[in-house]
């Protein structure tokens, strides 16, 4: 088949600044919120998986799903850290720090509330977490009613700020350092002595417990010997795969409302689309009579259609995509399920997203330009060549 | 009926060809049992006032219409036996189209214009535009290849559309009133190409015309009233 050279349809677009461009920007705002919610779902996503590492295991109670549902007792904690397959620190020290986790109610900046995980954690907790590091300031000292905060919780909640005072259980804390997460969870956390916070935060056992492995390939073997000791009722998980799954419903109820959103703009869109390139075949009956004449089969008249159609949605796609970039710096906030508590993360814009941005758009453009197209290469010719 | 060159071979026959439309289940015959031969390298005038079936055997013979009833032969091929993509290829091997408007691609210079026919070839970039070239030379608009239609005048844009309608070296060239929406110098400017590409190029021209100066340049005029050649009713008779 021989095809209806592309400078035809490109030029034809551009000869129709004014209906190209508004179809265009209609799409581009559809394309915008269709990477706004992957941005969002996958930022959250993020957020989580990035949490756990590969390199450690978190010990929870039998049956629990997230951290809140656990308790492990003092007992099963020290035989946790005995473990052979627990990597040891230079001073010969088990790598594992056994933590509590409590939820928090704070007031935002904005003025509102919500709950924040507020996590009783040990020295050895830092160095278990190789994606923290403090930003500002110095760790709490053992036994002194100080706190280091989260980044992200720092910058949207009051009194959060450095050497800042909040109160929390009845006492009231000195933020000492500022947390730097690189974007997972702990950005969103207050971090304490445990040994400090279990009596004031009355809660007499740990939620869990997480470990250096001393090699990853360990994993199963420390699995089957914690999960089979019958003096304690405990679920041994890899700690990256422990978090990620706790994105899964929300991430999934944010994409799911998003594309439901997404998908009733992109009908709207369409019908631009679909509207412009009517009013543009209709334009050139002439045109496409002539071609036809000239030996063009009606399949190529279709396909040159459906292609003029899909760059203009493409364009706009491209044009949703660069509105898109932004996006990347919003940061914002939603309830984890898995812990009742707000996780504050930054939109991720990945290229699959761009590219899936534009995908979109392109099928915008092949859905909004068939019955153009159709209609174009069904012209009887000896009609359409006598147009005005 | 013949239309003239008696002792050529026969381009175009067309044998009891009727053509009808329909209007709300009302026939209205347009054609009724059209008989002609048409000689190759003949150049040919059909005649008739508005609404006579002149454009429609035109559309016919060029195979962008189906008659009704009857058979018509176009070099070599049967086209009542061509399926649509095969009548699509053969218009683009056999038929040079040059029309009353023109019908230029608004969005394409005259040299893209020139060379759309020649996009259904198997032939490469730089013969294309070789062709292109020769094209436009012949006539007369070589320098003109990069301005687009609205760029020039009316008498300019027809030479472009016959440019096209030469560059693939057709064998027939169908022209429904060339001249209809030009000045005098400039028809007469037409006409003049029509024939040397007649003369010259060996082209059989079928030409639409209500204008008898036009006329004129062919070899021989038909005339055609309510569907039925008048040369063709008169041998009845």
């Amino acid at each position: 088949m021989a095809f209806i050279p592309l400078a035809y349809n490109v030029r034809n677009l551009a000869a129709r600044r004014t209906s190209t461009s508004l179809t265009a920007l209609g799409i581009a705002a559809v394309a915008w919120v269709f990477i706004f919610t992957l941005a969002l779902a996958g930022g959250f996503e993020a957020a989580l998986r990035t949490t756990g590492s590969a390199k450690n295991a978190i010990v929870i109670r039998n049956g629990a799903s997230s951290e809140l549902m656990s308790i492990v007792s003092r007992e099963a904690a020290d035989a946790v850290a005995a473990q052979p397959e627990v990597a040891r620190a230079a001073d010969g020290a088990p790598l594992e720090a056994s933590e509590l986790v409590v939820i928090w109610n704070l007031e935002r900046k904005s003025g509102n509330t919500t709950n924040v995980i507020v996590r009783g954690v040990t020295p050895r907790s830092l160095a278990l977490r190789e994606n923290a590091r403090l930003l500002a300031g110095r760790m709490f000292r053992p036994g002194v009613e100080e706190i280091v905060v989260g980044k992200m919780l720092s910058e949207r909640f009051k009194h959060c700020g450095l050497n800042e005072r909040i109160q929390l259980a009845g006492r009231v804390w000195t933020v000492v350092g500022i947390l730097d997460a690189d974007g997972s969870a702990y950005d969103s956390e207050i971090w304490g002595d445990v040994e400090l916070f279990m009596p004031i935060f009355d809660r007499p056992v740990f939620q869990n417990v997480t470990l250096r492995l001393d090699d990853p390939s360990h994993f199963e073997a420390l699995k089957k010997r914690i999960e089979a000791d019958p003096r304690f009722s405990l679920q041994v998980r890899r700690e990256d795969e422990f978090y990620a799954a706790q994105s899964g419903m929300m991430a999934t109820l944010l994409r799911t409302l998003g594309l439901f959103v997404t998908l009733i703009m992109a009908l709207g869109a369409v019908f631009g689309a679909l509207n412009t390139m009517y009013a543009s075949v209709s334009s050139r009956t002439k045109e496409i009579g002539t071609l036809l004449a000239l030996g063009f089969s009606r399949g190529a008249v279709m396909l040159s259609i459906l292609i003029e159609s899909t760059i203009l949605c493409v364009f706009g796609g491209l044009i949703g995509c660069l509105l898109a970039l932004p996006v990347r710096s919003f940061t914002t906030g939603t309830m984890s399920f898995a812990s009742f508590s707000e996780l504050a993360f930054r939109f991720q814009v990945t290229p699959g997203m761009l590219l899936g941005g534009v995908l979109f758009a392109a099928c915008m453009g092949l859905v909004g330009g068939f019955f153009p197209a159709r209609r174009a290469a069904r012209m009887p010719i000896t009609e359409a060549v006598r147009q005005a | 009926m013949t239309a003239g060159g008696e002792g050529k071979q026969a381009l175009i026959l067309l044998r009891d060809v009727h053509k009808s439309y329909y209007r709300d289940k009302i026939e209205i015959p347009v054609l009724t049992g059209v008989s002609m031969t048409v000689g190759a390298g003949e150049f040919l005038a059909l005649m008739g006032p508005s609404g006579s079936g002149k454009s429609t055997i035109l559309n016919l013979i060029a195979g962008i219409d189906t008659p009704t009833r009857g058979a018509i032969d176009v070099a070599g091929s049967s086209l009542g036996t061509l399926k649509p993509a095969q009548l699509s290829a053969w218009r683009a091997r056999n038929v040079g189209f040059i029309f009353q408007l023109y019908n230029l691609i608004p969005v394409l210079t005259a040299f893209q214009n020139v060379e759309l026919p020649l996009l259904l070839t198997k032939l490469n970039g730089s013969e294309r535009k070789k062709r292109v070239r020769l094209a436009l030379e012949l006539v007369g608009l070589q320098d003109r290849d990069h301005h687009y239609p609205h760029q020039l005048s009316g008498g300019q844009e027809q030479r472009v559309a016959i440019a096209r309608a030469i560059v693939g070296d057709p064998t027939l060239l169908v022209a429904d009133e060339p001249t209809g929406d030009l000045d005098a110098k400039n028809a007469a400017e037409v006409l003049t190409l029509l024939q040397r590409l007649n003369r010259e190029m060996g082209k059989t021209i079928v030409m639409v015309t209500h204008d008898p100066h036009a006329a004129e340049r062919a070899d021989a005029v038909l005339h055609l009233d309510k569907g039925v050649l008048k040369e063709q009713e008169a041998a009845r008779a």
